[in-house]
């Protein structure tokens, strides 16, 4: 049988069950919820398998021909794993924390039938074969998360909403015809370790070099790259869950993933590098990775902060593919996975502050700990995390972006690294400081409660469970990243297996 | 033994004019039951067509065995009248096929006063069949005759229903049209008068780029540029196409304009090829560009429903235009210029089923009142954004693929010298987002926080059908390699 089926059923373990979701009428409560859970268990399963392939070493392809030369391909290497399993696992959770999180608002079979569409995405996004189908995967998830932005229907909702199709609608027409032209140039070739282009540097450098800079702002603007970042902390006001998907699963992480396919894939390192490409970007991730952590600082409303705490983190991944040799690339991979785990650790709880006790501000979270002591503590865990302690995620991804700018000889990389160190704990320990230290002299106010009777936790079992799932998972991430599984170790493997660097060990 | 496909292509394509006539003729002589004749003709007319192509595809791949001229009672050109088929008619007869029994299922449930149903159904039914014979038409004039089955058959429909506004619209309709036919009819004159010959396979052997040739040009093309309304002769088709019923809309934004367009094509493709020079075809595009840019403002600005699709016709047949000069540069692009207007119609048509769905649930199309119905249907809506999607380009559906192609050819003549090329480019990638603005503005109020209001019961058939259409267009995406290639099947043509 040829492995091609697989991958079809992987996209499809989502994309159907949502397409039945669109039609449920509302009140079909189990159905739904049995449909949103049997999809993203049989997805989950089903990449596993994958993964067990791939680690074999089988060989997993599917083409269809989409116009005379452009074929659709879908095709598993370990790069893609890497974020169809990150996307897989925090989709499961996700769909958990979104079911307790919307329970009894109106709307659910769009949000969901949406929702579930975006996964598709995000998995097409992963297991692309080549750049033009990246390229419709991409844009599909652009449309598919435009609802769920949306979705509360306030004024706010929907000028986010605008804001948010305005800048990824424009990056995509960018791309799109960025994409054409180099299509047009060097045909439709798979994406390859080491890249495809090496035959053009010489007749077409200044092509490449200006298709470079159009594929970087296509991207760009979902990995929310200084200066085309504006429309992520704008779209916070979309419910929790979905903040999730932005931050942590789906859209900012296929703008990163984007980027790492053209760098190491499409141009490959060394011809990045000669074109002087490389300099550039990591420049601008440098800038961004400072940028965001200051607007940060200035931010009360905790998802505000959390928002740009993503534009400067997401930039770490872009910063070390940009460093362009192997350790960077593996400081960037891992951190695809370790800033989706603490990320979406860090939304779930800015959920649960805002459902169970209304509280939307840092400057309100004076004494939460005592109140929602595992929410807090997952917490705590995330923002460490991000700050870079070790053991924890965020100290692996620093320490390897350390040596690949050492590796890259360019010093003033580490100075950005201390800096935003210095930055994220400046952000991520007022909060931290607040909850567990601080004071609160008038009973809470518990909208949840009173909405839905009492609760056997310190608040839903559905939102409290995701969260302290995550939390764990990134403690574990950190403390086991010198296993052979670890995300760490699954990148050294993609390092090794595709860039063949005799020379590298860890 | 079976025979090959070949053999049986004459008859077949004999029998796809008799038989839609048949239906036509039926309905007319027992208009009570018209609309059961309807139904079942539609269902038959629908299966001979996709009958009919896989004969042909079945009797590639080399153009010329599969292309068929049929000589009517045995007469040959020039004293006979020729029916002529290859890719380029195969693909439209098929697309035609394809909205016309969607327009037909959803008519069911649009159009159920008994009355009006007598008048519809054989009206509609001539309509479909003169569009048949005009993609199978070989001559000149009955080019001619057939369009004016098409546009008079049109017209009637835009009437039937007898308000003030739909007759003053039909009026104003068909003087548009009898304006657009006889500048047509002029140039066929001319054409006889030096040629001798009716027939354009004949034709476009003698043509040569003289003056006689010039006028003629001039004059068809201006006739069929009012008819299909290209920029900037356009004017009539938003009142038209924005006070007719439903489902006539959509065959009239989907269909008859495009049928406008298909002659166009054939005859610059070969009767008038001599005369197109680069400095022509960049008039022609800067004529698209502003189509995109004018269809897109009016579209913006439209306060109601049906006038922000009609606009968008206007808009996206600036496109249409645009590759004008792209199919002078690579003559190839005309198979890509094809599918777009292939995919533009199928989706056109369903916005605008879904739109009549939304207006007679709501009792009106006023946009800023829409809301509640909007936010009651979703269904409906999704059919409306899921066209809409194609609309902009966007993948996964048949747009995409158009817009992809399109763009490749653009690139391909910036990258063959020609610094024009980019205003293409620009307009090609920036007609999309345009488009993903007016599409916006219909689907974004049923996302508004507000009360819903399910409105007047609508039928299943209406609100399915829009559905059922959308996800066409959108799975056209797929069928974009097997359509260029029935297109290739068209021998004469690059």
């Amino acid at each position: 049988m040829d492995g091609g089926w697989l991958l079809l059923a992987i996209l499809f373990s989502s994309l159907g069950p949502g397409i039945a979701i669109f039609f449920l009428p509302e009140h079909r409560h189990r159905l739904r919820i049995t449909l949103n859970l049997g999809g993203a268990g049989i997805k989950l399963a089903l990449v596993g398998v994958l993964l067990a392939g791939v680690l074999r070493g089988d060989e997993y392809q599917f083409s269809l021909p989409l116009m005379p030369g452009i074929d659709l391909v879908l095709a598993a290497d370990a790069l893609s794993l890497l974020f169809a399993s990150l996307s897989a696992v925090l989709w499961f959770v996700t769909t958990v924390y979104a079911i307790g999180y919307l329970e009894g608002s109106p709307r659910r079979s769009r949000f969901f039938g949406f929702f579930s569409l975006c996964v598709s995405a995000t998995v097409g996004i992963a297991l692309s074969g080549n750049l033009i189908t990246f390229l419709i995967f991409y844009e599909m998830l652009t449309l598919a998360t435009w609802p769920l932005v949306v979705h509360r229907g306030t004024p706010a909702a929907l000028r986010a909403g605008r804001l948010y199709l305005g800048y990824t609608l424009t990056s995509g027409l960018v791309l799109f015809t960025a994409i054409v032209w180099l299509t047009l140039l060097a045909g439709a070739e798979g994406f390859t370790p080491g890249g495809y282009l090496g035959d053009l540097s010489e007749t077409h450098a200044l092509s490449l070099q200006v298709l470079f800079v159009l594929l970087m702002i296509g991207f760009g603007v979902k990995a929310a790259l200084f200066p085309l970042h504006s429309w992520l902390p704008i779209a916070m006001v979309a419910p929790a869950p979905v903040s999730a998907l932005l931050h942590a699963v789906a859209v900012v992480k296929a703008g990163a993933f984007g980027i790492i396919r053209v760098v190491n894939d499409v141009y490959g390192a060394e011809l990045a590098i000669e074109l002087g490409l490389t300099a550039g970007l990591l420049v601008v991730a440098a800038f961004t990775i400072i940028y965001g952590s200051i607007q940060a600082l200035r931010a009360d409303d905790l998802k505000q902060r959390l928002a740009f705490s993503t534009v400067s983190q997401v930039s770490y991944i872009i910063l070390g593919v940009a460093l362009a040799g192997p350790l960077g690339i593996i400081g960037g991979l891992v951190h695809l996975v370790h800033q989706g785990i603490t990320k979406i650790t860090l939304f779930f709880c800015a959920g649960n502050f805002a459902e169970t006790l209304g509280i939307h501000r840092i400057s309100e979270l004076n004494g939460i700990g005592r109140r929602m002591p595992l929410t807090m503590l997952a917490f705590t865990l995330g923002g460490l995390g991000m700050i870079g302690l070790p053991p924890l995620a965020g100290f692996v991804t620093k320490w390897h972006l350390g040596l690949g700018a050492l590796e890259a000889e360019a010093h003033w990389v580490l100075g950005v690294l201390v800096l935003s160190s210095l930055l994220n704990a400046a952000y991520f320990l007022p909060p931290i400081i607040r909850g567990w230290l601080g004071e609160r002299r008038e009973p809470w106010h518990e909208p949840l409660r009173d909405h839905a009777g009492p609760t056997r936790f310190e608040t839903h079992w559905m939102l409290l469970f995701p969260v302290v799932f995550t939390a764990v998972l990134g403690l574990a991430v950190g403390l086991f990243s010198g296993l052979g599984l670890s995300p760490l170790g699954w990148v050294s493997l993609i390092v090794q297996r595709d860039y063949s660097l005799p020379e590298f060990s860890l | 033994m079976i025979e090959a496909p070949e053999t049986w292509l004459p008859t077949a394509i004999a029998g796809l004019v008799g038989l839609s006539l048949a239906v036509a003729v039926v309905a007319t002589a027992w208009p009570r039951q018209a609309h059961r004749i309807g139904l079942f003709g539609a269902l038959a007319v629908f299966a001979w067509v996709l009958g009919l192509s896989a004969l042909f595809v079945a009797a590639g791949p080399e153009a010329e065995a599969a292309a068929t001229r049929v000589a009517l009672g045995g007469w040959e050109a020039p004293l006979g009248l020729m029916l002529h088929l290859d890719g380029l008619s195969m693909t439209l007869l098929v697309l035609t096929a394809i909205v016309a029994l969607a327009t037909s299922l959803y008519s069911l449930g649009y159009i159920h006063d008994r009355i009006e149903r007598r008048q519809f159904w054989p009206l509609w039914l001539w309509l479909w069949a003169g569009l048949n014979m005009l993609f199978l038409s070989g001559d000149a004039f009955n080019l001619y005759i057939t369009l004016e089955v098409v546009s008079l058959s049109a017209v009637a429909l835009v009437a039937f229903t007898g308000t003030a506004a739909a007759v003053s619209g039909a009026v104003r309709y068909l003087l548009i049209n009898i304006l657009g036919s006889l500048s047509f009819l002029m140039g066929v004159v001319l054409l006889f008068g030096e040629h001798g010959v009716l027939d354009l396979v004949l034709l476009e052997a003698r043509s040569e780029a003289g003056p006689t040739e010039r006028m003629a040009a001039v004059l068809m093309t201006a006739g069929l540029m009012l008819k299909a309304a290209l920029f900037p002769l356009h004017v009539w088709l938003a009142p038209a196409h924005g006070s007719a019923p439903a489902p006539v809309s959509a065959v009239l934004s989907g269909l008859v304009v495009t049928g406008s367009f298909y002659l166009l094509l054939r005859l610059w493709m070969g009767v008038f090829a001599p005369l197109a020079t680069p400095a022509f075809g960049i008039l022609i595009g800067l004529l698209g560009v502003a189509a995109l840019i004018w269809g897109s403002a009016q579209a913006l600005r439209a306060g109601r429903l049906k006038s922000i699709v009609a606009y968008s016709t206007v808009a996206q047949f600036g496109y249409l235009l645009v590759a004008f000069p792209l199919m002078l540069v690579d003559p190839d692009a005309w198979r890509v210029v094809v599918f777009f207007a292939v995919v533009h119609a199928l989706a056109k048509a369903s916005v605008f089923l879904a739109a009549g769905t939304l207006q007679h649930a709501a009792g009106h199309d006023r946009l800023a009142e829409l809301g509640g119905v909007l936010r009651a249907r979703p269904r409906t809506v999704f059919a409306l954004g899921l066209a809409g999607v194609s609309l902009m380009g966007l993948p996964f559906t048949g747009g995409f693929i158009a817009k992809y192609l399109l763009l490749e050819a653009g690139l391909g003549t910036i990258l063959a010298g020609s610094v024009i090329g980019v205003l293409w480019v620009v307009a090609i990638a920036g007609g999309g987002l345009l488009a993903a603005a007016y599409v916006l503005r219909m689907v974004a109020p049923a996302f508004h926080r507000g009360p819903e209001r399910a409105g007047e019961a609508v039928s299943p058939w209406m609100d399915w059908v829009p559905l059922g259409l959308a996800t066409v267009a959108a799975l056209a995406g797929f069928a974009g390699t097997l359509t260029l290639h029935t297109l290739t099947l068209t021998p004469g043509a690059p």
